[in-house]
């Protein structure tokens, strides 16, 4: 179901070896796409629901990212958080290769942003 | 040890609201009681200094609890403990009431330090301390168009204090006795990094002259340094560090000099723990025990305590770290500086505050420095050694 007609192209799966994290700019908020060390892709809204800090930046370990700045942890499967200072999870999204190309389908749920940081 | 069925967490802020949810999230469906000073609900401090002060946040957005959140914990809160009773591990309060637990956990946190010379100084009015919300508020409410701010003290939350007033659009000056600022946490050569943010964005700081005294009768109108210098201010603050809030602790026997010294898990007596600012849990890399003040740290070792009171593991406690935010840089700081590292700036530099650097000891990478290198800090943070807690080290006993 890749490239259905909400579906786009982030960029090629050679380029994002496992354990790295792939920001999407280009669509408001950002998303993160992160390649974890046993081999899966998952994607999740870029920004912190606490604070404006980009998880593409933050500590993956398993299925979990852990905000760059703080301590909360954002489970890549469902976005949900586990700890303050964040208390509410982000968006995940569909993602997936073809051709060794990553394809990205946005959730069409409302994101969660942190105070003062607007799409 | 006795079957534990309840909890008395003594403190309502960061430590003791992660006490109750690691006790809840490990299993235990006991009682748990938590005794707050504030009447608030638990918040978080960090924003007092940033967002907060700066009007972008509000204080609903500071809730520790999330939406829909019930731990089913008995909230006493508008309540200060006045005692501790060790052996029979109770807990006296303000209003006389007598509260006896299986174990009782001390998370009072730490106090604003004041200017030395008595209350006097901060009997002015104009004089502010940053430590709670009614404190930011108080402050929130003072900084209006025209008014000139004077900061005393260049440690992190001076630093955000002055980065926040003058986001604002006011004067600020910055004193600093010690001659180079924040060299203790970060050494001397990325403390001064550090610094010339102020510079760099037209704050004056002015170090290594200290402050002799705060001039005016009913309000403050300005600071007055050792060598005769006078800073007119509208507004003062002060940012000179924190005390751990042990004074309630003061008839119970414990150790309190340096926080309530306790174990590499926070056991302090039996049934006796602490956490949290107001705690200093054994540091088998410093070999003593060491009060950290990290806000990542309250939120932490509340759950490796709570598996040494539920007889588990302790587990491993990661390096300690901390952040500040100046003037829009993010400064990340993680593992231990103790003197004597050979320091490295790895990439940036100060001049465009991107700074990456390394603290080695005998070739061992042992802290990590980073201002706006998220990527960078991070990857070198989780290279960092962690400190396993269950090493057997002497659990204090109270002294008699």
């Amino acid at each position: 179901m890749a490239e259905n007609e909400s579906s786009f192209r982030v960029g090629l799966l050679a380029d994002l070896p496992p354990g790295e994290a792939l920001r999407v700019a280009e669509v408001s908020p950002p998303v993160a796409v992160f390649h974890t060390e046993d081999g899966q892709l998952f994607a999740i809204d870029d920004t912190c629901t606490h604070q404006d800090a980009s998880l593409a930046d933050g500590w993956l370990e398993g299925c979990e990212v852990e905000c760059p700045l703080h301590a909360s942890r954002f489970d890549l499967r469902t976005g949900a958080v586990d700890a303050p200072p964040a208390k509410v999870g982000v968006r995940a999204h569909a993602v997936s290769v073809t051709d060794g190309e990553i394809w990205l389908t946005l959730s069409a749920d409302a994101p969660n942003l942190p105070p003062g940081v607007t799409a | 040890m006795a079957l534990l069925e309840s909890v008395l967490v003594v403190g309502a802020s960061l430590a003791g609201h992660a006490t109750a949810r690691a006790l809840r999230s490990q299993g235990f469906d006991g009682r748990i009681t938590l005794v707050g000073e504030e009447r608030e609900r638990p918040y978080d401090r960090p924003p007092l200094s940033k967002g907060f002060l700066a009007g972008r946040v509000e204080a609903a957005d500071l809730a520790l609890e999330a939406a829909g959140e019930d731990l089913q914990v008995e909230w006493l809160l508008g309540h200060a403990a006045t005692a501790l009773d060790v052996a029979d591990t109770a807990v006296t309060l303000d209003d006389g009431r007598r509260l006896v637990a299986d174990a009782v956990v001390l998370a009072t946190g730490s106090r604003a330090r004041r200017l030395p010379g008595g209350t006097a100084a901060h009997d002015l009015a104009g004089v502010h301390t940053v430590r709670n919300l009614a404190d930011a508020r108080a402050l929130r409410a003072e900084l209006l168009p025209g008014v000139r701010v004077v900061v005393v003290g260049a440690g992190f939350i001076g630093a955000e204090v002055a980065s926040t007033v003058h986001g604002l659009g006011l004067e600020v000056t910055v004193v600093e006795a010690a001659p180079a600022p924040l060299s203790g946490p970060l050494g001397v050569e990325l403390g001064l990094a550090v610094a010339t943010l102020h510079a760099r964005h037209g704050v004056h700081l002015e170090c290594g002259v200290p402050v002799a005294g705060l001039l005016g009768r009913d309000r403050v109108t300005g600071v007055e340094l050792v060598d005769g210098t006078v800073l007119p201010a509208d507004v003062v603050v002060v940012g000179i560090g924190s005390m751990a809030a042990t004074d309630w602790l003061a008839s119970s026997g414990l150790d309190v000099v340096g926080g309530v010294a306790c174990s590499s898990t926070g056991a302090v007596a039996p049934g006796v723990w602490a956490v949290g600012d107001c705690a200093a849990w054994y540091d088998p890399v410093r070999g003593l025990p060491h009060r950290l003040e990290h806000w990542t740290d309250a939120l932490e070792r509340p759950v490796a305590m709570v598996r040494a009171m539920l007889g588990q593991s302790a587990g491993t406690a990661r390096a300690p770290y901390f952040w500040s935010e100046q003037y829009g840089v993010m400064i990340q700081f993680a593992g231990r500086h103790l003197g004597g590292e050979q320091i490295t700036i790895e990439a940036g530099s100060p001049a465009t505050s991107d700074v990456f650097a390394t603290y080695r000891r005998d070739g061992e990478l042992v802290a990590v420095l980073g201002m706006n290198q998220p990527k960078l800090f991070t990857r070198a943070r989780r290279s960092l050694p962690g400190t396993p807690l269950d090493r057997p080290s002497a659990v204090p006993q109270p002294v008699s």
